[in-house]
């Protein structure tokens, strides 16, 4: 009894596995917005055809090709709705074809899991920045390393005004959504005083219409602080071309046509970089650039005469205006350095040691 | 009022930005999207405040003869006339005021718009791009001139690199055996690349992010206020 009982299991296995020779999985992708889904499969099938029912229940083909790599992730979908899916595994011309189905549905998670360890970098940097800027509050003096590109600007303003010649500054090809261009705005503001100090002519040419009004109320502010508001003229503050190229010509002709004294390029650029810094150089003009395109800084080195490297450009406002608590906050740039480099020497250690979690972590693999 | 509020409305959309880069749920998966919906919308009314910047930049230097004046003018003119051969006969599939100038199409093949474009615009844009070639070479010239250590080691990796990325470096260095396969010029300008530049970029890249976290910070908690006009 017992070994016809075994006997029967056996067989029931065996039919079972012969009869099931397809199998359709389709899971959340997990910690997303819940717009995609991955979908798995198992057959012994060569190749398949993927289906997903659209509202009206028509099956829609997806995926058709080869059976491996078994997975499929099925994108921009609507969270929280149900779907379904069906497989159609083709066998040979011998075999039938099986249909298998499944569905699922996309859901909305609360948190990004493979973005923690950004967001545990970012607290702890934006931590160490608000504990220097309190410091700074009470009263802390900072030690802050002379950056010469900046230093420079007094002597620019200084040749500018006694050749009698203006300054021309150009606040890159970024809109105003560009961490750049408010940055080189924020410079903008402080040579706009020392040009209005000095009565020297201030010409800025803008690519976008947001920067135009943005620029033309950090200068008209300037002038007005050192009480010179009559020398403000918003005429040289004005917009050329939303045309990359176009907007370079623009800036040649004007150094072509005014010969300025002094030229800065600060913000963001592109492929115009060494057009501008070279066609200044032939100019004569003491140019002083400045970017965080890393590809764009050999130009501006080759070509300009001081040029700000990076976070030096963030660093500017701080460094100019001599703010306590701005420059508090450059101690804290200081620590987010020494926090980078401790985690490239841990990263190193443990990728011998063979521990590759701590790389997958800040890799954010999930 | 008049500075409070802008201050406030930057603390509030940074704030709104950074949680919504950690949170896909909704509303917060939405707003980044929203706010550059936004974003894009008075840019779009901003435009106006650029013609008319340029309509009094260009007219004021024409009516003062300033030098260069004809270049101005040249400006306006092409400025003119392709907004009103876009307004009146539209661009690629989008029709004008006149419709689609089928008369004019079949005289030259495109819609006027789209002939200025392809054989005005591009050709001009082009010929301000190929000037990049010239000056990369002055600008090599200058710096490879041998006046320091630094500039002697920045002249022999240019030339390994230059080599390298050549059939001619290849072909210099091609003859040597095996275990010296290191040394053959594109490996060796692929090492340098790959490893001493990455490093480099990375390094500029790594200290630029977080000058722009500190920057983002001053700019949120209203401590760096400049952008706005004012310090005060």
């Amino acid at each position: 009894m017992k070994g016809l009982l075994l006997t029967t299991l056996l067989f029931l296995i065996v039919l079972a596995c012969y009869a099931s020779p397809g199998t359709l999985n389709v899971q959340d992708v997990p910690w997303d917005e819940g717009k995609a889904l991955n979908i798995t499969w198992q057959t012994p099938a060569d190749s398949i055809i993927l289906q997903r029912a659209d509202s009206l229940g028509v099956w829609q083909t997806i995926f058709s090709g080869p059976a491996l790599p078994a997975a499929y992730s099925d994108r921009d979908l609507i969270p929280n709705q149900s779907y379904s899916y069906q497989l159609i595994a083709i066998g040979s011309a011998d075999t039938d074809t099986l249909i298998v189905r499944a569905s699922a549905k996309p859901r909305e998670q609360w948190f990004y899991m493979h973005k923690l360890s950004f967001l545990i970098i970012l607290v702890i940097v934006s931590l160490a920045i608000l504990i220097y800027i309190q410091r700074a509050r009470m009263g802390k003096e900072f030690y802050i390393r002379r950056i010469s590109g900046l230093d420079s600007m007094e002597e620019a303003v200084g040749r500018a005004t006694e050749k009698g010649k203006p300054i021309l500054f150009v606040p890159g090809i970024g809109d105003l959504d560009d961490i750049q261009t408010i940055a080189s705005l924020t410079i903008l503001s402080q040579l706009a005083q020392r040009s209005a100090e000095y009565d020297t002519e201030l010409i800025v040419p803008c690519r976008f219409s947001m920067v135009l009004s943005a620029a033309r109320e950090v200068v008209k502010e300037a002038y007005l602080k050192v009480g010179k508001p009559d020398s403000y003229k918003e005429e040289r503050i004005f917009y050329l071309t939303d045309d990359q190229f176009g907007y370079v010509a623009g800036i040649d002709g004007i150094m072509v046509r005014e010969q300025p004294a002094a030229n800065f390029f600060l913000g963001s650029f592109y492929a115009e970089s060494l057009i501008l810094a070279e066609t200044g150089f032939s100019t004569g003009a003491i140019q002083t650039s400045g970017t965080a395109q890393a590809s764009q800084l050999p130009f501006f080195v080759v070509s300009c005469d001081y040029t700000l490297i990076g976070e030096e450009l963030f660093a500017a406002s701080a460094y100019l205006s001599r703010d306590p608590q701005q420059l508090g906050s450059l101690k804290g740039h200081d620590f987010g350095k020494l926090l980078t480099i401790i985690l490239i020497l841990a990263g190193v250690i443990t990728e011998i040691v063979g521990w590759h979690w701590f790389k997958a972590f800040f890799e954010g693999v999930q | 009022m008049k500075r409070n509020l802008p201050l406030f409305f930057a603390f509030f959309c940074g704030l709104l930005v950074i949680v919504s880069e950690f949170i896909p749920h909704r509303p917060f998966s939405l707003m980044i999207d929203t706010l550059q919906e936004w974003f894009m919308i008075i840019s779009g009314f901003a435009i106006i405040l650029g013609q008319i910047s340029l309509f009094q930049s260009n007219i004021n230097k024409i009516k003062q003869k300033d030098s260069g004046w004809m270049f101005y003018l040249a400006g306006l003119i092409s400025f003119i006339l392709m907004l009103i051969v876009g307004m009146f006969w539209g661009t690629q599939e989008t029709g004008g005021l006149f419709g689609h100038g089928a008369a004019l199409q079949a005289k030259l093949g495109m819609k006027p718009f789209d002939y200025l474009f392809e054989f005005a615009y591009m050709p001009l844009s082009s010929t301000m791009f190929s000037l990049l070639a010239f000056f990369i070479a002055s600008a090599a010239y200058r710096a490879f001139i041998i006046r320091s250590f630094e500039s002697n080691l920045l002249m022999l990796t240019a030339v390994i690199v230059i080599l390298g990325r050549t059939s001619f470096g290849s072909m210099l260095t091609g003859w040597l055996p095996q275990g010296l396969r290191f040394w053959h010029l594109p490996n060796l300008s692929d090492f340098i690349m790959e490893y001493p530049n990455s490093a480099a970029q990375r390094a500029i890249m790594i200290s630029a992010a977080l000058g722009i976290i500190g920057s983002s910070l001053r700019i949120i908690l209203g401590i760096e206020r400049s952008y706005l006009g004012s310090d005060k």
